[in-house]
């Protein structure tokens, strides 16, 4: 969930509304004229308030901007989970904001700890996805923003959003063959929520692991769109404690019902857990 | 230490204004308005007191205008101020 | 023989026997028009001379409703012409006050007012007397407390001035009016019937002065004694402000959709159940989610009770809620209701929550949903004095709905700015613990554990439950420790227990 860097109102209640993470925003949504104190506050908020387990995230402002340097060693310093990219093109940005966090974090004392996502919101970021889902190995996931995209084409955004399905698919392939995730752009409609249900089901069929949003009301549908049906979970909860089982025995081989489980099946019934979990349908105390 | 007239934050619900002059007598002087004065009225001021006494500034005439701000924010919206009333780099350190 | 004339003597010795007069014959018959007579009545006098008329002396009892809230003009009107008549130390005993009646301050100085009762105090007056204005500490009371007390006399009324929408020469009067020349609408009277039916002396003020017969009404002429037409009542377009409003505020919908959850999971949302929603945003929206739920299982409501909102009619019209019982109409919608529709019934104060009455409504009422300024560890509610000390709120139908139904739920959000709203103890003491089963915030559930069957059903439907004093130390941790309030040692205020018991007071704030 998008929160502006320069609302202490809303950095301090984002958390109740149960977003997986929340990403506090230097970039856009911060006038220039107060880039400076939006980071102060981040930085303040990250280091005090009780985020419990949702994952900290912040978009700062690029490296060719007088702020992103800046941005990187005040929110590196709070310990942020992951330091969002903005209008991510090539892979050697990655690498410079990487040798950037390194700097603050050697500093510090606390080597590796924070990761990266990647925002792509250019054709050529979208052309070199693949080369910056790879360039570095803190890379957690890629992003579409959709606005910057959609002008750089040359077109606007519809409701249907065709004009994206190249962007996003480019988008899951380079995520998926690189091993991180990959997030969907946000919908700033909000009253529109039959148009943002219909986005997200499209995202999910498209492969997509989760979807920015802008507002806490939309948070349910998304959780609704991506909770795993009753029947799958009952399936994956089967398959997990088939694998508990033949751990137990100390055999490699898993079977449900007298039938060899594959690898891919055992990766999508953690996932259809995760995200039960994510949902809230069911505790991780319960499994 | 050099001083101008300086300000961070907003009137949002949540937020601090503070604002920062140069002292007119010795000492940092601050003026509070506070939707929970009676309840936090010591806190908010201690926690800008020791913001900037920690950054080095003694001598000041500060006006604060607070909205409910939790400490976090106020001590960024004190630190801001201070940069803006000072130009020294926090980060620096 | 046995003619009139014969009979006498018999006659004569009949009347003589029973001590009464024999007929001497009647008056002449009126002939006039009766469309004439329809419109007027010895009872249609001005404001000055009912008031003289009701005998109305220093020291005395007037009382008033807040039907109209923050758009009422009668408490103002009427006491700045007693002022002007030149009365003094009268005891103004109001269903409540709010931000429109500050010209009370005025009044209190000049001791025209020396005392007050209401449920509530809202705004600069609250202000005011927090910090001391009057003598004698204000008397407090709920909804249904109030019907109670002028029921048995503890309260007292002599002369009730009770603004109507419209009203017949006789004193037929209604929250609403059926004429073309309809200035104003409130909805239902429901708490101004007990001072109708128990006052002395009642002076109905109208904006819309109709033809006899007013019916079907809410206030009888036989109640009433004097008939004063004014300019305007109440401006209608804020009957549902202050305290009512519908949300867009996400925390709000937030703590809707786990009322809405908690009521769906607690075991009483079943056929024909009943439902009472507090004021406040998100006990209000909150029924907006049950709705898909009943609709989904096929459950409808027998009744919903209490301030009736657009919601409720809307579900009464779709056919989910069977009837709607209302003491008071938290919107116009309600309010056009309540006139068009005979399964939207008024009630007053004393049937809708009376402690006496064991059939009041609130004894059969399933589930309440209410807000609170604060609850503490020990579920106690206080929805009258602000953490700062100062009155802000008013006690409402709160503790009588509590107590009575089979399902307390208080909605409120953890913090509210710096301001915590669950604490070790409340600032003062409306509702009591005994009586409140779940409090709903944004950081989780607390259950009451004198319910642990609720609990654990609650439980098992996947809520997140949390002991209440998590919730407390998780607001301490947030917003750290509050400085103690400058409480003085004066009373200003008394609050009552509905069963007629003293049940805290409220002291001045100093600063």
């Amino acid at each position: 969930m998008f929160v502006p860097g320069n609302n202490p109102g809303m950095m301090q209640d984002a958390f109740i509304y149960g977003p997986d993470s929340i990403m506090l925003d230097l970039e856009d949504s911060v006038t220039m004229a107060e880039k400076d104190t939006a980071r102060l506050l981040v930085h303040n908020a990250l280091k005090t308030i009780d985020y419990g387990n949702t994952e900290m995230v912040v978009r700062i402002n690029p490296l060719n901007t007088p702020y992103g340097k800046k941005d990187i060693e005040a929110v590196v310093k709070a310990g942020v989970h992951v330091i969002r990219m903005p209008k991510t093109e090539t892979a050697d940005e990655v690498r410079e904001v990487e040798a950037e966090i390194e700097r603050v974090e050697k500093e510090i004392g606390c080597l590796g700890r924070t990761q990266i996502m990647a925002a792509i919101e250019s054709t050529l970021g979208v052309i070199n996805a693949y080369d910056i889902a790879v360039a570095s190995k803190r890379m957690m996931g890629i992003a579409l923003g959709a606005e910057d995209y959609s002008a750089n084409l040359k077109t606007q955004r519809s409701p249907e959003g065709i004009e994206l399905l190249l962007a996003r698919q480019t988008i899951v392939v380079a995520a998926r063959a690189a091993g991180i995730d990959a997030l969907d752009t946000v919908y700033s409609n909000l009253n529109d929520m039959e148009t943002f249900r219909k986005e997200v089901e499209l995202i999910k069929q498209l492969g997509f692991d989760g979807k920015s949003i802008i507002n806490p009301r939309q948070i349910e549908v998304v959780n609704e769109v991506f909770a795993p049906k009753e029947k799958d979970i009952q399936k994956a909860l089967t398959i997990l404690a088939a694998i508990k089982e033949a751990e137990e025995r100390g055999s490699g081989v898993i079977a449900v019902n007298g039938k060899m489980v594959d690898r891919p099946v055992v990766i999508r019934a953690q996932r259809t857990i995760d995200l039960a979990i994510a949902s809230g349908i069911i505790n991780k105390e319960d499994i | 230490m050099e001083i101008k007239n300086a300000a961070a934050g907003t009137l949002e619900s949540g937020d601090i204004l503070i604002q920062i002059a140069p002292a007119t007598t010795a000492g940092l002087h601050i003026d509070l308005d506070s939707t929970v004065a009676y309840q936090f009225g010591a806190q908010i001021k201690k926690v800008i007191t020791e913001t900037l006494t920690g950054l080095g500034m003694d001598n000041a005439d500060v006006k604060a205008t607070d909205k409910g701000a939790l400490d976090c924010t106020i001590r960024a919206r004190a630190t801001a101020a201070f940069v803006r009333a000072t130009g020294k780099d926090v980060w620096a350190d | 023989m046995n003619s009139i004339k014969d009979r006498a003597a018999l006659i004569a010795e009949a009347a003589a026997r029973m001590n009464k007069d024999t007929f001497k014959g009647t008056q002449p018959k009126v002939t006039t028009a009766r469309t004439e007579l329809q419109h007027q009545s010895a009872k249609v006098v001005t404001l000055e001379d009912a008031i003289r008329k009701t005998g109305l002396k220093d020291g005395m009892t007037i009382s008033f409703h807040h039907h109209f809230r923050g758009g009422d003009k009668v408490i103002n009107l009427v006491v700045a012409k007693l002022a002007e008549m030149g009365f003094k130390n009268l005891h103004l005993a109001s269903s409540s006050l709010i931000d429109v009646h500050e010209p009370l301050i005025e009044h209190i100085r000049n001791g025209v007012i020396t005392k007050i009762s209401t449920s509530g105090l809202r705004g600069k007056l609250a202000n005011e007397i927090s910090h001391g204005l009057m003598e004698e500490p204000v008397i407090f009371r709920s909804h249904g407390g109030r019907g109670s007390a002028i029921a048995n006399g503890d309260l007292h009324i002599d002369v009730a001035f009770l603004g109507a929408s419209s009203c017949d020469p006789m004193g037929n009067a209604c929250g609403f009016s059926r004429s073309e020349n309809a200035k104003s609408i409130c909805g239902s009277l429901g708490y101004a019937l007990p001072d109708a039916q128990y006052a002395d002396k009642v002076v109905i003020l109208t904006d819309d002065l109709v033809a006899y017969p007013n019916t079907p009404n809410a206030i009888s002429e036989r109640n009433v004694d004097y008939v004063v037409v004014v300019d305007s009542v109440g401006d209608s377009s804020k009957i549902s402000s202050g305290a009512i409003r519908d949300t867009k505020n996400p925390r709000d919908i937030l703590l809707a959709q786990q009322a809405a959850k908690v009521i769906i999971n607690s075991g009483y949302f079943k056929q024909g159940f009943s439902i009472q929603t507090g004021s406040g945003g998100a006990s209000l929206a909150a029924v907006k989610f049950i709705r898909q739920s009943m609709i989904d299982q096929g459950i409808t409501a027998s009744f919903a009770l209490g301030g009736i909102t657009a919601h409720m009619v809307k579900m009464h019209e779709e056919g989910l809620i069977e009837r709607l019982i209302d003491v008071q109409s938290f919107d116009k919608v309600a309010a056009e209701s309540l006139k068009n529709d005979p399964m939207h019934k008024e009630v007053s104060a004393n049937e809708y929550a009376s402690y006496d009455e064991p059939g009041s409504a609130t004894h059969n009422l399933d589930i309440v949903i209410l807000s609170a300024l604060e609850v503490d560890v020990n579920f106690n509610v206080n929805v009258l004095v602000g953490s700062d000390g100062i009155i802000r709120g008013a006690i409402g139908g709160h503790p009588d709905t509590a107590a009575d139904s089979a399902l307390s739920i208080i909605v409120c959000p953890l913090l509210r700015g710096r301001i915590p709203c669950v604490v070790d103890e409340v600032t003062t003491h409306i509702t009591p613990g005994s009586t409140v089963d779940v409090v709903v915030t944004e950081y989780g559930i607390a259950v009451n554990p004198a319910r642990p069957e609720l609990k654990e059903r609650l439980a098992k439907a996947g809520l997140k439950i949390v002991d209440i004093n998590a919730l407390k130390d998780r607001a301490k941790s947030i917003i750290g420790e509050a400085a103690p309030l400058p409480f003085g040692d004066k009373v200003v205020g008394i609050v009552m227990n509905r069963d007629g018991s003293v049940m805290d007071v409220i002291k001045n704030i100093t600063e």
